[in-house]
């Protein structure tokens, strides 16, 4: 049990997925406008991860070689369609926020990474447990560089605005701000984790 | 341990795993197909009922108005026409900008709300958080005002640092009026 744990925390801090590992850069830079879309991205992506690690874990000793990518591929873009489409049912208002991101999950390397590196070697329950453990990595990222640039960027955070009134560093809302904030984030989180 | 990569089974795993996700998949859209269609005119009814007075009952049709056709709703309370939700879509600063603009028989904008859009965040995009903004079309009487932003000699404020978004906002908003005004001419014939 204890190993599983570790595997989880490991996604959290050694194989964080955006400020160690530079994977999903995409999602990362546009999708955090504020908090609560980076949150919900992450979330997104977590569920994505935990089934696909799964199912691929389970299929993985049946598929030849030679075409274990398309394999992969056709598993993850499924299980991005069923969550487009329960988005799309259950909650429209998220849904149109982040829109096209969603189906561009499919094309995210942190999920055909995980699938190659890690859950086509190992059990289903390990398996669950990378895809937890990255996915959360992959959440706490996208939703402290989202606080920091709404924070920055709209004065406010998690939707609660506390300048009052509408005028943030609109630079850290765009791209620039994007790229600003992931730099200087990935310059503390490798100061105080990381160990070499 | 992976299985040998022969013919038959790169093809037997291939296809069977296509039919297992597709069949899964059918199933789903079948599942969320209703909440889907009932979130989609939970949204269309609610931005009707923000841009018009209250109402009975509502009618979907279209109108032809200078070249392009415009869908909208028709509103009638107690058997009299009380106004029309009209979508009116526009090219603003990132993309497509799709209004609902409530527009009265009279020819006074009721109120407006915006569909869907892809502006900047943070600048075009406060057309649908700025209540300065938003609120100065309740009520615009394109007869008495007129309908195009300050900086082009009209009487509509503008939003800071968006005078695109806000023309577009505009324009989009001035097209329902006047395809509004080509309803109304129609109904008097």
């Amino acid at each position: 049990m204890s190993k599983n744990l570790k595997l989880i925390t490991e996604g959290l801090v050694k194989n964080n997925p955006t400020f160690v590992l530079l994977l999903g850069m995409c999602p990362t830079l546009a999708t955090t406008t504020s908090a609560i879309n980076g949150l919900s991205m992450g979330l997104a992506t977590l569920f994505v991860l935990v089934l696909s690690n799964m199912a691929i874990s389970l299929i993985a000793p049946v598929v030849p070689d030679k075409v274990h990518i398309p394999v992969y591929i056709v598993v993850i873009a499924t299980f991005v369609t069923l969550l487009q489409l329960l988005m799309q049912a259950y909650t429209p208002g998220m849904y149109e926020t982040l829109g096209l991101f969603i189906p561009l999950i499919v094309v995210n390397c942190i999920v055909l990474g995980r699938a190659e590196a890690f859950a086509n070697k190992h059990g289903v329950l390990e398996s669950a447990c990378d895809g937890l453990g990255v996915g959360l990595g992959f959440t706490c990222s996208l939703t402290v560089l989202g606080l920091v640039r709404e924070i920055l960027g709209s004065g406010s955070a998690f939707g609660f605005n506390f300048i009052g009134g509408n005028d943030g560093m609109l630079a850290f809302v765009m791209a620039p701000g994007a790229f600003l904030c992931l730099g200087y984030l990935m310059v503390l989180f490798n100061k105080f984790f990381k160990k070499d | 341990m992976a299985a040998v990569s022969n013919l038959k089974n790169m093809v037997t795993v291939l296809g069977l795993t296509c039919l297992l996700c597709s069949a899964v998949l059918g199933g789903a859209y079948a599942l969320t197909k209703d909440p889907i269609d009932a979130a989609a005119k939970a949204k269309t009814d609610k931005a009707v009922g923000a841009v018009l007075p209250a109402f009975d009952e509502t009618s979907y049709e279209s109108v032809e108005a200078d070249g392009k056709s415009y869908n909208y709703y028709k509103a009638v309370k107690g058997g009299e026409t009380v106004g029309y939700a009209v979508e009116s879509t526009v090219v603003g600063f990132g993309g497509p900008l799709s209004l609902m603009v409530g527009v009265t028989p009279a020819g006074v904008v009721y109120n407006t709300s915006v569909l869907s859009h892809s502006e900047t965040p943070g600048l075009g995009a406060k057309c649908n958080t700025d209540a300065k903004f938003m609120a100065q079309w309740e009520g615009f009487d394109p007869s008495a005002k007129i309908l195009s932003v300050k900086k082009d000699g009209g009487d509509v404020d503008a939003i800071t640092a968006s005078t695109i978004t806000s023309r577009a906002y505009t324009e989009a908003v001035k097209n329902a009026v006047n395809a509004v005004k080509k309803l109304e001419e129609k109904d008097h014939e």
